[in-house]
């Protein structure tokens, strides 16, 4: 357990010196936000209808960008290699990157989404559903992304790849992230069970990211 | 005069009763040994093949060091030094043979009783050398950090970030994880590269400090370090004694 809080704490740690990388997700969510209703025009009542959407899709993209740094920097520098040297098997190291992927990239811009709502004119009665939708998915998003993270490891560009093969992943997390938060009242009936499909995902990407990360990052190091 | 005799009779059986309970605190004696390991400590290597990129680096070697013995690998680039320092290490998986260490802790694991000292250092360039340190001593279970930062004199960079170290200043670093945690088994691949005379001294009293409790080196080296071992060249599958100078 020390081993995995010392994971979870180090990475935390490196995230919020010079050049970790802590907040350069929420800026380019934040940038993206600002830019949409600029280029879409002053049109309040659209603005509001694609809000929920445009926040997704700018959360999607955002957990990506930092997403080739789960793994990269430990296996450059053959901290990967000494940590399979552990007390604890390297499932859960994959878990415990993929936790502070989630605690420093996805849980800061979950957290942030309805206020930079405002931005888009997002109705206020979706501020709840909308922050619990994307509070479960980012956990998700921050699994699946350790596990492409760990398959595109040690690759040349391997952070294009890495978009190109967790995007398709997202996808599940996407559809059902905005029907538990898209307005209107036909759809507001369908928000539970939204929910608790976004929950199950969760569960999914909690069972298959460990393992299958860990099986990858065991072929890469081989 | 007479007295003590009878008295002393008495306690006899006392004593003779008090000698199982003795018995029994031998075991808890030895696990409070520090660093001294089961003297019958064997690394046993069988038959061992390494396949890399589809061509054949070495096969069939097989390899015994005893507890406390030096074992130097010796062989041009491209031997396979390395690959079998990570074969042992747990790191890769063998495409064919076993590796074994005997007398150990069978509680864990091979990978889980080594220390593993590669080409790259482990070391992140934005925390400091006293942070480096202290992550993996709570990853690899318990760590003194006093006695490594004293063990190859980092002390007094403690507090400097790794990335204004020179890099024999992190290979020192990388190789102060030796004296963090106590492993029976070290694996050094070239651990001189970049060091500093006086370091390379600090490292074989290092190393002979941990033969002398017991413990196994494989070392992949050029350099001679001044210590008794059995020298294995590989790609010409030789063994020979090598003395100390």
């Amino acid at each position: 357990m020390t081993a995995l809080t010392a994971v979870i704490a180090r990475d935390l740690k490196l995230a919020l010196r010079q050049g970790g990388g802590a907040g350069i997700a929420l800026g380019f969510f934040l940038t993206v936000l600002v830019l949409i209703p600029l280029g879409i025009g002053p049109d309040v009542a659209l603005l509001a209808r694609i809000a929920p959407g445009t926040l997704w899709i700018a959360l999607l993209l955002a957990v990506l960008l930092s997403a080739d740094r789960i793994f990269e920097p430990d296996h450059d520098d053959g901290s990967l290699e000494i940590m399979t040297l552990g007390p604890v098997p390297l499932e859960l190291i994959v878990l415990a990157k993929a936790a502070a992927h989630w605690l420093v990239t996805a849980l800061p811009m979950a957290i942030a989404a309805p206020f930079l709502g405002l931005l888009l004119n997002l109705s206020p009665t979706l501020f709840l559903p909308l922050g619990l939708a994307m509070l479960l998915a980012s956990l998700a998003l921050s699994l699946l992304a350790s596990l492409v993270a760990a398959v595109t490891v040690g690759l040349q560009r391997g952070g294009l790849l890495l978009s190109i093969l967790t995007l398709p992943l997202y996808v599940p997390a996407l559809i059902f992230g905005v029907a538990a938060s898209a307005g209107g009242d036909a759809l507001s009936g369908s928000r539970p069970a939204a929910l608790l499909i976004l929950l199950a995902l969760v569960l999914l990407a909690l069972v298959i990211a460990p393992f299958a990360g860990a099986a990858a990052l065991r072929a890469h190091l081989r | 005069m007479f007295f003590p005799l009878p008295i002393a009779y008495c306690l006899l059986p006392t004593a003779y009763c008090l000698l199982p309970i003795a018995y029994c605190l031998l075991p808890i004696a030895y696990c409070l040994l520090p660093t001294a390991y089961c003297p019958t400590m064997e690394l046993q290597i069988s038959d061992l093949a390494c396949i890399r990129g589809g061509r054949q680096v070495f096969a069939g070697l097989s390899l015994r060091a005893d507890g406390g013995s030096l074992t130097l690998l010796r062989g041009a680039n491209g031997a396979g030094k390395t690959s079998l320092l990570r074969l042992i290490a747990g790191i890769a998986e063998p495409d064919r043979g076993r590796i074994a260490l005997l007398g150990g802790d069978a509680a864990l694991t091979l990978s889980q009783q080594c220390h593993f000292i590669g080409d790259r250092d482990a070391t992140k360039l934005h925390l400091t050398v006293a942070e480096n340190l202290r992550f993996w001593g709570a990853f690899l279970d318990g760590g003194d950090l006093d006695r490594a930062l004293d063990s190859f004199g980092l002390k007094a960079l403690a507090n400097l970030q790794a990335a204004v170290l020179s890099s024999g200043q992190r290979r020192r670093l990388a190789l102060s994880r030796l004296a963090l945690v106590a492993r029976p088994l070290w694996l050094l691949d070239e651990p001189t590269v970049g060091l500093d005379a006086a370091s390379r001294d600090r490292l074989a009293a290092l190393m002979a400090a941990h033969l002398a409790t017991g413990g196994i080196i494989i070392a992949a080296t050029h350099v001679e370090l001044g210590l008794a071992g059995i020298e294995l060249r590989l790609g010409e599958a030789l063994v020979r004694e090598v003395a100390a100078q």
